[in-house]
């Protein structure tokens, strides 16, 4: 598997260095957006530059290039095991030469694994795939955005979030409202609704990898998504936190069935930043 | 356009307090880089003045993990952006005040009782812009050292750096402003409306 080793080195490089042409024109639209002379406008303007001179340079266009995350369709017949090692090879590799900066810490001794392999470390998510094909997807996702992620347990009395939609809604408004500008807004919001604790977790994240363009299969979770990026654009935390039009780029909703006694909701922020590719082999 | 104040490390009293949050700055001289690991050795062990190698009286503590490569040259920065800066609010008062620190720049502003420490020691917060790291590690002209490499890591050993025309907000001055809170405030607000409506 040398040659699917260099294709995720590449991957790794791809995603780490330039941003998806989706989120990137959406910057630019949120640009628009905003007062001359104000920190957003001059904010976004930077983040724009910055964009263009990662991808131009070949540098990391943040230098915290985050968790990988992969979430990857198996072909039937694929060793799960072989591909694991596969990945954290050219972790290894990628780590060295792109650079990405080492992130994987032994929660015990507090040493760095110096190449982003460890207990963990990688995230990879393996799904047999129906086709022929190995789909690898790689999200890179930023710890500032992780940090500022929720989970909830409906209801909650607090929100006095009941168990449906407005329920849903209560709860991605507040975990925006707590964020304001740490997680380094406009975010792409995903949230994952289900019966499952870990579930949960890992739905919102894969609701990140979903294109903003996309339109959800689920019509009462579409409106939701529609309505909550204008309520959370409403509430003029703006680009990095200090005002503005622009607080949210995306907002992706996902469900799972959920156990009669639990309904958890799981909100994953990604920082502007939402840097994500796919590798088809 | 807007007005820019251009800012030479070390700064002194009086270049704080003429600082109002608002203003558009951009940073010239040196930074020195500390983020979790840094803050809570300063705080538990309180290393004096002959223990580190660079004057903190009067510097800018920056917020970053930056990403870093070292060749034959020496160390090459890649990518510094800001780090978040409230993991490291139940430290920053006691730094602030033991050192001297005159600036800090990080991102997402800082708790009551930084916001505190800046009124009593005259210090100012700045926002840098959080992912704008190439931009950023444009600005970074040179490493000129480090410390605590072996024992943190590159990501969180404090890094001595020369900067040219930093840019950053100041969003929390000496005289008790606060911008991350008054947004925090006014989107509260429209938090508690939206949430409200269907109670």
């Amino acid at each position: 598997m040398l040659k699917l080793r260099d294709g995720v080195v590449e991957l790794y490089k791809k995603v780490a260095t330039s941003l998806p042409p989706d989120i990137e024109a959406a910057m630019r639209s949120a640009l628009l957006q905003e007062a001359a002379g104000s920190s957003a406008q001059s904010s976004l303007s930077i983040i724009l530059e910055n964009i263009k001179t990662a991808r131009e340079t070949g540098r990391p266009l943040c230098q915290d290039t985050g968790i990988p995350v992969f979430f990857i369709k198996i072909p039937v017949g694929l060793s799960q095991l072989a591909l694991k090692h596969t990945i954290l090879d050219a972790t290894r590799i990628a780590t060295e030469k792109i650079p990405l900066r080492a992130n994987a810490v032994d929660i015990i001794t507090e040493k760095n694994s110096g190449d982003n392999t460890g207990a963990g470390f990688p995230v990879i998510y393996f799904e047999e795939s129906q086709t022929s094909a190995l789909t690898i997807e790689l999200m890179l996702k930023g710890a500032g955005s992780e940090n500022a992620g929720q989970i909830y347990k409906l209801p909650d009395e607090s929100l006095n979030a009941q168990r449906d939609i407005e329920g849903i809604r209560k709860c991605v408004l507040d975990t925006v409202q707590k964020a304001q500008g740490k997680g380094c807004p406009p975010y792409i919001i995903g949230v994952g609704v289900g019966g499952a604790k870990d579930q949960v977790t890992r739905l919102s994240k894969e609701q990140l990898i979903r294109k903003l363009t996309d339109t959800n299969k689920i019509d009462e979770l579409a409106l939701l998504e529609k309505r909550l990026l204008s309520e959370i654009n409403n509430l003029g935390i703006g680009p990095m936190g200090l005002g503005g039009a622009s607080t949210a780029i995306g907002v992706k909703i996902g469900a799972n069935h959920r156990h009669p006694a639990s309904y958890f909701v799981d909100v994953s922020l990604s920082c502007w930043a939402n840097r994500r590719g796919r590798l088809i082999w | 356009m807007v007005k820019t104040i251009d800012l030479r490390t070390p700064l002194s009293s009086e270049n704080v307090l003429s600082l109002r949050a608002g203003d558009f700055v951009s940073i010239s001289g040196s930074l020195i880089t500390g983020r979790d690991k840094i803050h809570k050795y300063l705080a538990e062990h309180r290393p004096g003045k002959k223990d580190i190698p660079f004057e903190l009286s009067g510097a800018i503590l920056y917020h970053c993990g930056p990403l870093i490569r070292k060749t034959e040259a020496g160390y090459k920065i890649i990518s510094a952006g800001p780090t978040t800066s409230m993991r490291v609010e139940m430290y920053e008062a006691s730094v602030i005040k033991e050192y001297n620190l005159k600036g800090i720049i990080g991102k997402g502003g800082m708790g009551e009782k930084t916001l505190s420490a800046l009124k009593e020691n005259a210090c100012v917060y700045f926002q840098a812009i959080g992912g704008a790291a190439v931009y950023l590690a444009e600005r970074i002209k040179k490493v000129l050292g480090v410390w605590k490499l072996d024992e943190f890591g590159p990501a969180e050993a404090m890094w001595h750096l020369e900067t040219e025309g930093f840019p950053a907000i100041v969003t929390m001055d000496a005289h008790g402003n606060n911008i991350h809170k008054d947004i925090e405030n006014m989107s509260f607000k429209k938090f508690s409306e939206l949430i409200g409506e269907n109670n």
